[in-house]
């Protein structure tokens, strides 16, 4: 790895931050208010080929690598980082493994428009009650002619009260335990069905989540993605790339909450000078930039590695991804809760974004694998040698 | 310089560290001494000279090469490490300001495994070294130097010296930089501390007492002196930055190591993760700082964030370590128990940790 950008992951950044700018800032504040889904905002991403950065050309997407697609995560979440968890959710968990694992049929007919952005995705493996551990799934398929049956429920499905289909988990052969997972496509709209209101949460209110309730769902075989019992697997991999796109996420929210911080820290004057001039902010600031920095250079890396495995199947980036994910997301806590710090009062108004950033960064510890199951990932890495 | 160069550098270094450091340095501590055999062996195998050009007997490898083989060389035996990187930073200062007399004195001989040592801080004057009060004076064509310096690494064992004097008034501006070869009358060692950790280097006070060197002596320009310590130590930071991080690696293996033995419930494996983790970051940071000096950019603030982030993370992982060994951590010739030792002083020397976050806030303020 070089620590360079090649022309074509700085023009993608730059693209990005262009519209994020543009488009995305002015409104993050009013869209997190009113827990508003940005519509515009899916659709900007869309035209820019932002839903499906990585996927190739062929299938609808922007031909470009992990690398760029980390950049413009960042980018995004920069700016607001529910755009940036929805533009996350539709690239990795969705057309990665679509890309991946997918027919060519449902590359063509399903890959192709959720890269373009003409449709959307979500990503249906938690439970109400097994998250972390993931394989304790309830939500069953049973197979049924040419045809699989399923029930149960799904919950925190970002996107879900959006999405056009759902790549959802469910259970085919309990004996199997993890081995007897599956992976369907369910398309919006098919009966029973039914996505659920959307949930009330701390931070990024923009982007929706819902729980999802499948009752006599009959979708047929062609729908269902990789063999039966390769749903954990293909689960398992989506996330080793997911948690890319989260780790950059929690580094966009840290890096807007950091530079606001830093601004601040310029004009505001405390005790006959700004506070810039104290070196207990200083020494604040500097730690920030060293935490980002960290962050950074572990996220370069996993994407750089997967951008390798895309190329040779022999590459693993399961523990950089973790790494990068446990690092960027606990990182964002801490630089938020510093940069909203040195706002003081102001940084507790919701007239500024500090207290946003610091809700937003919140979740990027919990979902797509908590802290807790990444120091399981890297740790049983390290341990096996 | 290729990856192929840059990888054989390290396992070199890797190699050597396994086969003759990693074993003695238990050894080497004891007896308070590294032999200088061993820095002849790392001399053979252009570890002291890893960014020299190989016109003045370098390896001309470059300097991701250097960071590599440091942190290599670090996990073996830190007292090592840290004459390998002052070696190496004073030859690449010497290479970088020097006469072309200089350069051909001093860097094949440093190339070669003698030692280099870097004469800047003193009692009053460390974080600030705007604030010294070693003098040299022009006299009938001489230079006349007075003064002490403090906590020299290997100011008693090194074939050159680099010292700073003060020649032009007060300031920054004032100060020059100088060449002295050993044995140069005048220069004398005024004590040998007794220290927590490197107990295998030798860190020494200097005294000069009317110390004469010809006009010649003078290393870059006249009242250049600051410049040249602060380029000097924007590289020395990528070299301590890896030395910290092979330390703290030394440290994570034996704690590894011990846990795959015993087994251990997530109170032990958390902390591997997190160990791993800030291990992994070190070793990113230091590389990318590396990569842009070796570009020829701006690194000063990169190589601020690489060492206050790699030694603070390797502290911590040394910490941890210990933590994770109990009773056994704690026991004389264990790699983790002085690996705690000797990483604490990264934090301080080549620009404590409070300096390098002046430089980072500076540069983060600037935008």
């Amino acid at each position: 790895m070089e620590f360079q950008l090649t022309e074509e992951q700085q023009m993608v950044r730059k693209m990005a931050r262009e519209f994020a700018e543009r488009d995305v800032a002015p409104k993050a504040r009013e869209l997190d208010a009113e827990s508003r889904w940005p519509t515009e905002l899916v659709k900007g991403m869309a035209e820019l080929g932002l839903l499906g950065v990585a996927v190739p050309e062929e299938f609808g997407g922007a031909g470009m690598d992990n690398v760029s697609y980390a950049l413009a995560i960042e980018e995004i979440s920069r700016a607001c980082a529910s755009t940036g968890v929805i533009m996350s959710v539709n690239n990795s968990l969705v057309c990665d493994p679509l890309n991946k694992f997918g027919s060519d049929a449902q590359k063509k007919e399903w890959l192709t428009p959720l890269a373009s952005g003409e449709k959307l995705g979500c990503f249906g493996l938690t439970e109400p009650s097994s998250g972390s551990d993931a394989s304790d799934m309830q939500t069953v398929a049973v197979k049924d002619g040419d045809e699989w049956v399923i029930d149960g429920s799904k919950n925190w499905i970002t996107n879900g009260p959006h999405a056009d289909m759902i790549l959802v988990f469910c259970c085919t052969d309990r004996s199997q335990g993890a081995r007897g997972t599956t992976a369907f496509i369910v398309p919006k709209g098919t009966p029973g069905f039914n996505p659920q209101p959307a949930d009330h949460k701390l931070g990024i209110h923009a982007a929706h989540s819902c729980t999802m309730f499948f009752e006599n769902c009959r979708i047929p075989d062609s729908l269902r993605v990789g063999e039966p019992g390769m749903g954990f697997k293909i689960a398992m991999s989506t996330l080793d790339g997911g948690r890319i796109g989260i780790a950059a996420q929690a580094l966009g929210i840290a890096q807007a909450a950091f530079e606001k911080a830093v601004a601040y820290s310029q004009e505001r004057k405390a005790f006959g000078e700004p506070l810039a001039k104290k070196q207990a902010i200083q020494f604040k600031i500097a730690d920030m930039a060293m935490e980002l920095d960290a962050a950074r250079v572990l996220i370069l890396r996993a994407a750089w590695m997967k951008d390798q495995a895309v190329k040779d199947k022999s590459v693993r980036h399961t523990q950089q991804s973790a790494m990068a994910k446990l690092y960027a997301s606990e990182m964002a806590t801490r630089v938020t809760h510093q940069a909203l710090q040195i706002f003081g009062g102001y940084g507790y108004s919701k007239e500024y974004d500090m207290e946003r950033h610091y809700r937003d960064a919140r979740i990027t510890e919990i979902y797509e694998g908590t802290s807790e199951i990444m120091r399981i990932v890297i740790a049983a890495t390290a341990l096996k040698g | 310089m290729d990856a192929a160069t840059r990888e054989s550098f390290e396992e070199r270094a890797r190699t050597f560290a396994a086969e003759r450091l990693a074993p003695a340095a238990a050894g080497f501590e004891a007896d308070e001494e590294v032999p200088a055999a061993v820095y002849r062996a790392l001399g053979e195998r252009g570890l002291m000279a890893v960014n020299v050009p190989e016109a003045l007997g370098g390896s001309g490898a470059g300097v991701v090469s250097y960071a590599r083989a440091m942190m290599a060389t670090a996990q073996g035996c830190a007292s090592t490490a840290v004459t390998m990187a002052v070696t190496n930073m004073v030859g690449e200062v010497v290479a970088h300001f020097g006469s072309e007399d200089q350069k051909q004195a001093v860097c094949p001989v440093l190339a070669g495994g003698r030692h280099g040592a870097f004469a800047l801080s003193e009692a009053g004057a460390g974080s600030d070294p705007g604030g010294m009060m070693t003098t040299a004076v022009l006299e009938d064509g001489e230079w006349v130097i007075n003064g002490t310096k403090q906590w020299i690494s290997h100011g008693d064992t090194a074939a050159f010296l680099v010292v700073w004097a003060r020649t032009d008034g007060a300031g920054p501006r004032g100060l020059s930089c100088f060449l002295v070869p050993e044995g140069t009358p005048g220069l004398s060692v005024a004590s040998h501390e007794d220290k927590m950790g490197l107990r295998a280097s030798h860190t020494v006070s200097l005294a000069f007492e009317d110390m004469r060197l010809p006009e010649s002596a003078l290393l870059g320009p006249r009242g250049g002196g600051f410049r040249i310590a602060m380029m000097a130590l924007d590289g020395g930071r990528i070299g301590i930055a890896s030395q910290a991080q092979g330390i703290g690696e030394a440290a994570y293996a034996e704690a590894l190591e011990f846990v795959r033995g015993r087994g251990g419930d997530q109170g032990l494996t958390f902390r591997l993760a997190d160990m791993r983790t800030r291990l992994d970051a070190a070793r990113l940071l230091a590389l990318r700082a590396a990569v842009l000096k070796e570009r020829g950019v701006p690194f000063s603030q990169e190589a601020s964030i690489a060492k206050a982030f790699a030694t603070e993370a390797a502290w911590w992982v040394c910490n941890q370590a210990v933590e994770i060994l109990g009773d056994q951590g704690l026991v004389r010739g264990g790699a983790a128990e002085r690996a705690l030792r000797d990483v604490r002083v990264t934090r301080i020397y080549e620009g404590t940790s409070e300096v390098q976050r002046i430089v980072i806030s500076r540069g983060a303020l600037r935008g």
